[in-house]
């Protein structure tokens, strides 16, 4: 159990680090919801259900939708 | 070049400063306040889940800040990004079959889903907060069906502000009842623990924490997707 | 403490999330980069909290089971059976703070972009003055 524990941590942290490095925004936005669905798995590993709810539905899911609209809308303009 | 060095020397700042925090890092018992919490919670409250009693009951008044600081997040950006009205959304590229189709079968279950995770907050990891979020993703599934679709702003926002209503009412009916303000003794009967009608006012303001997360979260997603286009509107 | 136990793991992880989240507010120079550094930092923050609300070997604090109360009769819980509700209460409604921040920031940024046609943060230096 704690290896795959620490294989998430492993898996928070370098795509953490991969976010902010990454030059393709869509790809740091996709690793920073990986970011947070590591967090969600480890929070329910802390005896925390509710909170690993919270940020799966909310850090995972419409964070990172907020963000991919964000980027869309500041390339799409680009082309006009 | 001098800003990344201030960068570097802010965040190994920070970095001491959690290294030299680290020893008080690993409690071996609750502390006093907490300990009042758990052990009293399910006395006090029938709640199931002390999360949520902590939560909607002890600190509901630090809730209903919070659900304000949400409210004006949202006001901010829809504030920052106005849809102007009357204004006709260029036609966008059509998404696919398979996605209308899904998306008009997946709706009503989604919602639904959202309404069950806040029911149950007092008695299952969830809540107001979850569930709203649900909901709004059930919102967001239609936006992606069909991308020129306007949310019925009117009626969201006549949700989410009798939801708040609701929340701060249900507070004065606990100061008039007991004398403290979203008191939970003696306001309805508590019930059985775990029982979904048990835990007295706290199903009622989950309830709508979780319309008030939903409709605003809902907004968002849609002030998000449909602001006007080359920020004419604040020229 | 011992480094290879679920605590330290996760002390390590948040810390190391806060800072990475630091660095990429303040040395990127594309606003959205900024942003996403500030929402990395907040994942961190919110781990840290509820780390040190985790006491090891103890239960999630939902009392779903007759076995977590102190006695059979009374319904007073047994506070040694479950980890530290408070923290968790807290950060619940953190991460929905953080969303909505998260979002405003972004709206900034949205709107920064339709009136100056550009991302790098170089471009709104007009308070450099």
């Amino acid at each position: 159990m704690i290896f795959i524990d620490l294989v998430v941590c492993l898996l928070a942290i370098v795509s953490a680090v991969w976010a902010i490095i990454a030059r393709n925004l869509v790809s740091a936005v996709v690793l920073a919801g990986v970011v947070s669905l590591a967090v969600s798995y480890l929070f329910l590993r802390l005896a925390a259900p509710d909170v690993a709810m919270t940020e799966a539905a909310i850090g995972a899911g419409l964070s990172t939708v907020i963000f991919l609209i964000a980027v869309r809308r500041t390339e799409e303009e680009e082309k006009r | 070049m001098i800003k990344q060095l201030v960068g570097l020397l802010a965040v190994l700042a920070v970095a001491a400063l959690f290294v030299a925090l680290l020893p008080l890092m690993a409690p071996t018992e609750l502390g006093p306040v907490t300990r009042h919490y758990v052990e009293q919670g399910l006395v006090e409250n029938r709640g199931a889940n002390l999360v949520t009693s902590i939560v909607v009951n002890y600190r509901g008044f630090d809730t209903l800040g919070e659900v304000t600081v949400l409210f004006l997040s949202v006001s901010g950006a829809g504030f920052v990004l106005r849809r102007r009205e009357g204004l006709v959304p260029e036609p966008q590229r059509r998404s696919s079959e398979l996605v209308q189709t899904a998306s008009r079968v997946l709706f009503a279950p989604i919602v639904l889903f959202g309404a069950y995770i806040f029911v149950h907050g007092h008695l299952t990891p969830g809540g107001g907060f979850q569930g709203g979020a649900v909901i709004a993703s059930a919102v967001l599934l239609l936006l992606l069906a069909d991308r020129d679709r306007l949310l019925p702003h009117g009626f969201l926002s006549v949700i989410e502000s009798f939801s708040g209503f609701g929340y701060v009412v249900t507070g004065f009916v606990g100061l008039a009842a007991t004398g403290s303000f979203l008191a939970n003794r003696g306001v309805i009967d508590l019930g059985t623990w775990n029982r979904l009608f048990s835990a007295g006012v706290i199903p009622v303001i989950y309830v709508l924490i979780g319309l008030k997360v939903g409709s605003e979260l809902a907004t968002l997603l849609d002030t998000m997707m449909h602001a006007d286009q080359a920020g004419e509107g604040h020229r | 403490m011992n480094l290879l136990s679920l605590h330290a793991l996760a002390v390590g992880t948040a810390i190391v999330l806060i800072l990475v989240g630091l660095a990429g507010a303040l040395v990127r120079r594309n606003l959205l980069k900024i942003v996403l550094g500030f929402s990395i930092a907040d994942s961190g923050v919110n781990l840290l909290i509820v780390t040190l609300g985790h006491i090891p070997g103890r239960t999630a604090p939902i009392i779903d089971d007759p076995k977590l109360l102190k006695d059979a009769g009374s319904l007073v819980v047994d506070a040694s059976k479950v980890v530290d509700p408070l923290p968790q209460a807290l950060v619940l409604t953190a991460i929905v703070i953080g969303v909505g921040v998260t979002a405003l920031m972004l709206a900034f940024v949205v709107r920064l972009y339709a009136q100056g046609k550009s991302l790098d943060i170089r471009d709104f230096g007009r308070l450099k003055w």
